[in-house]
């Protein structure tokens, strides 16, 4: 052990210099080509597959690993692209188990589906390092369409106007483009730069300028939009926090900060040796957000990492694979504990006040008995949430934007997509799917003017 | 437990599994081995006539396919016969078979279309104690080229002479050796027959091309850019060696004829199979030389408790048992009727039988049920087929159910008859040997 573990409260370099980077390495190791012959000679090629129907964006995954058998990768991989063209990332970031991998016939067979991800990673990494185009863009239109937020459901939708021959401009209110993937996800999950790699192969198809550093209710407005462009896409993601409603949240204790912050903040370290953690940490969620944060505050050197959810472990939306995964780093889940206090001393979080809850009558009520956990950091992870103004003026549903099937917003010329609509489950492959699909409205939108 | 001692035309061996003329007994190190891993008997690779041997190429002398997981489905060779000097050959071939008498070794033969040539290699193999020759009518590739092997198979006239001569010149059983590279493979076996052989062995292998290089547009395996057929062999050419076999087995010319049976032998289902078909034993090259010789293990272990399972306590219990059921097509029971039934809870619904039948047969399996994916034959379209058999992934899911008697069939809206009916005596035939009844 490091003797840097031990460093009371929060600090930076709690492991020797060479463990950061094995522990944020990645997470699955790709496929060699031997291995992916292995894993692809176990696909049946169903008919009307129902690993194909799981997937939000319909990826032909019976054709692509049949590509990849006959040693054709680059086929593999414009099958999967022209379904989905962020599928590189969706290859390393999607929760596979819940999704294609459940449907795989082999788990009905023998309980271990075709590892379908790994494989559509073998073929996009291939396609992406040699940057093999599959796409061309359709002569000119002369339309113009905003794109706003460079995350995963912009990203696909500008690359699909894009191929319809439209100009797009990409917004971004941050310093990079890729939204989520680039400050969302665990670091172990996309190593290598691979989010910027990515925004780099999307928008080689030409057409496609980003503007960063331009928040809509900023720099932005959507009236502005409206004027400058002929059609507006909305990808802006979830913004705010959720409040944890505890005592003391609000005191300004040193320790005390969003999930959504810390995964950031590591993602763009370029040491991770100075990036400080605390010995004892606490997060709150039961989602892939408070995962991520309790995993990465185990790798970084913390000694006791513990996930508090006020329900059980059935309500968790961190899956299944997720909860192993933590668990096998050593961070510790309890459940049915919702924050009642924040405890702090001179200004430092010392720990948490928790209260156990209880279904009663299918609502979630606290029991009264309290526990303290000690925590010099609480990270908290209990879902984000729109910010106002980057909806203004758009109807909502449930404090989302309200889209119909296509992506049409209540604003006519504005489609919306991605975490910021209501319609979803907030995973980057139905991010993907619904800003292609809102661009194909959009399409069939300027055609029809 | 079951006894599989083997005699094969006087030749006793412990068990039936015999080890083909081929590069695993090209020598004595690699024959005692074999022995102690506990095969039954060899036969020795090819000798050819006194002289400088033969030359193998130096580049690759071997091709193959692959199924999935890249499990080797067909091999091929141009491999000559043995490169080795006779006399070195003939004094491991004694050494051997003094150090395991119990064991049956043959001694493969290939010499020029000459009677002296044919005479004195005899001589000097008798010497060795052998238990009897094999002749290789069958090497496909290079020696063929030089008249012997295949090139002698395919001309029964030299079958007969050659075995004639054998015969005459030595005390040893003779095993007459076949290649598959003939149209009708009974011809050779009732030349050998004539001639005098005391058993035939089959199949040698086939002409073949495994393969072609699409970078330097070569067929494989490649030699300097060019390539050659070789002999296929391996689990793939298995249903061909099975058909000949039963072809001579229930040939009348030939019948009661000893064969050792050749073609693909991996498990011991493949051995039964090939016995229950008129084969005495069986020969095995490739299984061994893809998985070394602890196979024969496996063989008679399966063999053995196959037989325990099924009260055959002796190889002749079962050896020509299917023989008698090989028939013409036009033989077949026109009124046996056969439906599939796919087992809901085996069903791991792929689909693949939907499609199948969908795309390229008789579109009788459903792809739903009350809007969910489900598979389900259409009685009143299955033609009994067997094709969903063959391409579900799951072993016994999908099976074919026959009718009984007196059921209706509702494909042909026909009460299934009792009595067996083919198609020498169908209405439809004009060529029929007496009218049915109308219907």
């Amino acid at each position: 052990m490091s003797g840097g573990m031990l460093k009371q409260g929060i600090a930076s370099g709690r492991l020797e210099p060479g463990q950061y980077a094995r522990n944020f390495s990645d997470l699955h190791p790709a496929l060699d080509r031997h291995e992916a012959f292995v894993e692809a000679d176990r696909c049946y090629f169903c008919f009307d597959a129902p690993c194909m129907n799981a997937c939000p964006t319909e990826i032909d995954i019976p054709m692509f690993i049949r590509e990849i058998s006959t040693d054709n990768p680059l086929g593999a991989a414009e099958t999967i692209f022209e379904q989905n063209i962020l599928g590189g990332m969706c290859a390393r970031v999607c929760p596979t188990e819940q999704l294609c991998e459940d449907a795989c016939v082999r788990m009905e067979a023998e309980g271990k589906p075709v590892k379908i991800g790994q494989l559509q990673r073998y073929a996009t990494d291939i396609a992406m390092e040699e940057n093999a185009q599959f796409f061309t863009r359709a002569p000119a239109t002369g339309k113009t369409i905003a794109v706003v937020g460079a995350g995963p459901s912009g990203l696909a939708a500008a690359h699909r106007l894009a191929v319809h021959g439209h100009d797009v401009v990409v917004y971004d209110a941050r310093p990079k483009a890729g939204g989520l993937n680039e400050y969302g996800i665990a670091s172990y999950k996309t190593p290598d730069g691979f989010a910027q790699a990515e925004v780099d192969y999307v928008t080689s198809i030409g057409g496609i300028e980003i503007e960063l550093g331009q928040a809509l209710g900023r720099e932005l407005s959507l009236d502005g939009l409206l004027e400058r462009h002929d059609a507006v896409f909305l990808g802006v993601g979830l913004g705010g926090v959720n409040a944890l409603r505890a005592e003391g949240e609000t005191d300004g204790s040193h320790g005390l900060a969003d999930a959504v912050d810390f995964i950031a903040e590591l993602r763009q370290s370029d040491d991770l040796s100075k990036l400080p953690i605390g010995r004892r940490v606490v997060v709150i969620g039961g989602g892939m957000t408070a995962i991520d944060a309790a995993v990465q505050s185990k790798l970084l050197g913390a000694e006791e990492v513990t996930i508090c959810y006020r329900r059980g472990q059935e309500h968790m939306n961190a899956s299944s694979f997720e909860q192993d995964l933590a668990a096998s780093k050593g961070v510790t889940i309890r459940h049915w504990l919702q924050p009642k206090r924040v405890l702090s001393e001179n200004g430092k979080v010392t720990g948490i006040e928790l209260e156990y809850t209880e279904l009663k009558d299918g609502r979630l009520s606290g029991m009264g008995h309290t526990l303290t956990l000690p925590a010099d950091q609480v990270f908290k992870a209990i879902g984000q949430t729109l910010e106002d103004e980057t909806a203004a003026g758009l109807a909502l549903t449930a404090g989302r934007i309200e889209t119909d099937a296509e992506g049409r917003t209540s604003r006519p010329g504005v489609w919306a997509g991605g975490d910021c609509v209501a319609a979803g489950d907030d995973l980057t492959v139905t991010a993907v799917a619904q800003g292609r699909d809102a661009a194909e409205s959009i399409n069939r939108y300027l055609a029809g003017n | 437990m079951a006894d599989i001692r083997n005699n094969f035309v006087g030749i006793r061996s412990p068990n039936p599994f015999w080890l083909a003329s081929a590069p695993p007994t090209d020598k004595a190190y690699n024959v005692e081995r074999a022995f102690k891993a506990g095969w039954g008997g060899v036969v020795w690779k090819t000798l050819g006539e006194e002289g400088p041997p033969v030359v193998n190429v130096n580049g690759p002398r071997y091709g193959a396919i692959w199924g999935a997981d890249r499990r080797l489905l067909g091999f091929n060779n141009i491999e000559l016969i043995t490169d080795r000097d006779l006399q070195k050959n003939l004094q491991e071939i004694k050494q051997v078979k003094k150090n395991w008498p119990d064991r049956a070794v043959v001694v493969s033969l290939m010499v020029p279309l000459a009677e002296e040539s044919w005479k004195s290699i005899l001589a000097v193999v008798e010497e060795t104690e052998a238990d009897g020759v094999e002749l290789n009518f069958g090497c496909p590739h290079g020696m063929s080229e030089r008249g012997m092997g295949a090139a002698v198979g395919q001309v029964p006239e030299y079958i007969e002479m050659i075995v004639r001569w054998c015969k005459a010149h030595t005390r040893m059983p003779v095993i007459t050796k076949l290649t598959p590279n003939v149209t009708d493979v009974r011809r050779p076996a009732r030349a050998a027959k004539s001639g005098g052989t005391d058993a035939v062995s089959l199949i040698n292998t086939i002409n073949s091309i495994t393969g072609v290089d699409l970078d330097n547009f070569a067929p494989m395996p490649t030699i300097d850019g060019k390539g050659t057929h070789g002999g296929y062999c391996g689990p793939a050419a298995k249903p061909i060696a099975l058909h000949m076999v039963a072809d001579i087995a229930r040939d009348p010319e030939t019948y009661g004829l000893p064969i050792s049976g050749i073609g693909g032998v991996t498990t011991w289902r493949d051995a039964a199979e090939f016995m229950a078909l008129g084969a005495g034993n069986v020969q095995v090259c490739t299984a061994a030389m893809v998985y070394g010789f602890k196979i024969v293990e496996e063989m008679i272990s399966g063999l053995q408790n196959w037989m325990d399972e099924k009260g055959h306590a002796t190889l002749e219990d079962f050896t020509g048992r299917a023989t008698r059921n090989v028939t013409d097509w036009q033989f077949l029971n026109l009124n046996y009727i056969t439906k599939a039934h796919i087992d809901q809870d085996k069903c791991i619904s792929c689909g693949r039988c939907h499609i199948a039948c969908e795309d390229t047969s008789h579109q009788a399996i459903t792809k739903e049920k009350d809007g969910k994916r489900h598979f389900e034959v259409m009685d009143d379209e299955c033609v009994g087929c067997n094709l969903c058999v063959n391409v579900c992934p799951v072993e016994d899911c999908i099976t074919m159910i026959q009718l009984e008697p007196g059921m209706l069939d509702e494909r042909t809206k026909k009460v299934v008859e009792p009595t067996y009916a083919n198609w020498t005596t169908h209405p439809n035939n004009p060529m029929r040997k007496s009218v049915e009844p109308a219907e």
